[in-house]
């Protein structure tokens, strides 16, 4: 019987650990985009949108994510589409977390004081120039520390990712206990890996809206 | 597209998905009642208990947050039993419930418990209150109220995540659904009603939690 090493242990999880980055970054920045047009239709002055809106972050909030990627792994294939596991992953992934960046932006714009949007209209400007002149720069600031903050729930989503066969840090973690029969250094070992992953992002948000606070105090 | 939806057929495995709906529910329930609890007594001590035991409980309420709740379970059920512990899926799932809970808890009702006014802390003192009876009465109980709203969405978290136990054969909603899948090849369906049925499941607890929550707090003046 081959003899493993904790160091091979490891170095084969850090190397799987690089898809669990690449994946959360994609889902990141795509759900980023995705989320900023879903808070356009939810503020938006029609009410149709805004209710479309609010059934796609229902559904995507109500619903487990677990659920979300088996029905774009299983269910998009038998429309004759050949789904890999990093494409179900990606889409899925994306689209949950649009629903949730969309619903935290949007309490961050609705925390902007309704007379700046007086302010701006009697100014004689459009909606979309009260939007990037006025509204969004205030709303960024509020919005940073619980965006930051829910990056952690992307990267830990990410492990969900495992169980349709995408090979990511998790999915690593069964392969090496597979082979090593040493299922609690292995996942202790993972469980550190993500851990080393998010709580710099956890701090990192709760410093953030520490000195948020703070300077609102001030006005 | 030349794929025909049928969900009649989805009816013959009605006592599967009755199974599973059963014991999605009863891992929820037994979750959030334990959970809970333990979210509360950690609060306690990172409120008002021992220097010592702090950073442990800050350790513990860190390291659940920043993992996975999948690591989680696989560390229990798989990790654990090389320590001589051995766990049936179902008390794996419970535990590692559990302790997910009991963290993202502490966190919520430790900001509650922040946001008490000091002076109630002294108000209880001068009424000859004993530290726990202060607690109980004077922090504990408005804190709870305050931050109700919260802890629902998180035990609403919770349930929606615990889809994963089926991944250590715990024969949930999602075990069904895979079954379902596996003896028929008809993934779309199985996956579709499962996911509609978490979704009523989702309103359903949110509501649940809201009448419970009246009940715990009837009509205290919220301040």
């Amino acid at each position: 019987m081959i003899e493993f090493t904790l160091w091979d242990i490891l170095r084969n999880l850090l190397l799987a650990t690089r898809w669990t980055v690449v994946l959360s970054l994609v889902s990141f920045l795509g759900g980023g985009i995705v989320g900023l047009a879903l808070l356009f239709l939810r503020i938006s002055k029609r009410k149709s949108l805004r209710s479309l809106a609010k059934y796609y972050i229902e559904l995507f909030q109500g619903t487990p994510l677990l659920m979300q990627l088996f029905i774009a792994f299983f269910g998009l294939g038998l429309f004759g589409i050949d789904v890999p596991a990093w494409l179900a992953a990606g889409l899925a992934l994306v689209l949950w977390t649009a629903a949730f960046l969309g619903e935290i932006w949007r309490g961050c714009v609705e925390a902007v004081a309704k007379g700046q949007w007086e302010a701006s209209a009697s100014l004689g400007m459009g909606w979309l120039q009260q939007m990037r002149y006025v509204i969004l720069p205030q709303a960024m600031k509020v919005a940073v520390p619980p965006t930051v903050g829910f990056s952690v729930q992307v990267i830990k989503g990410t492990a969900l990712t495992s169980i349709i066969g995408f090979v990511e840090l998790s999915k690593a973690g069964t392969v090496v206990t597979n082979a090593t029969f040493q299922p609690f250094t292995v996942y202790g070992l993972v469980a550190l890996i993500y851990f080393a992953l998010c709580w710099p992002l956890s701090k990192s948000s709760q410093i953030l809206e520490r000195k948020l606070n703070v300077a609102h105090r001030n006005h | 597209m030349n794929y025909h939806f049928e969900f009649g057929w989805l009816l013959e495995y009605y006592p599967q998905i009755g199974k599973g709906i059963g014991i999605t529910a009863e891992l929820i329930a037994v979750g959030a009642v334990a959970g809970i609890s333990l979210g509360i007594c950690c609060a306690w001590v990172r409120a008002l208990g021992p220097a010592w035991l702090k950073p442990v409980v800050a350790a513990y309420v860190e390291l659940i947050r920043n993992t996975p709740f999948l690591i989680q379970l696989f560390f229990v059920f798989f990790g654990l039993p090389s320590l001589g512990l051995q766990l049936s899926e179902l008390q794996a799932a419970n535990i590692a419930m559990i302790v997910n809970l009991g963290a993202y808890s502490c966190e919520i009702i430790r900001a509650g418990i922040q946001a008490t006014p000091r002076g109630q802390f002294e108000a209880g003192a001068s009424l000859a209150m004993t530290r726990f009876e202060t607690f109980r009465h004077v922090i504990l109980v408005p804190s709870l109220q305050r931050i109700w709203p919260a802890l629902s969405s998180q035990v609403v978290i919770v349930m929606l995540g615990s889809a994963v136990v089926s991944q250590i054969a715990a024969e949930d909603l999602t075990f069904a659904a895979n079954f379902i899948q596996s003896r028929t090849f008809r993934a779309f369906e199985a996956y579709i009603v499962s996911t509609i049925i978490y979704l009523a499941l989702a309103i359903l607890l949110r509501q649940a939690l809201a009448i419970i929550g009246g009940f715990i707090f009837p009509r205290r003046t919220a301040r």
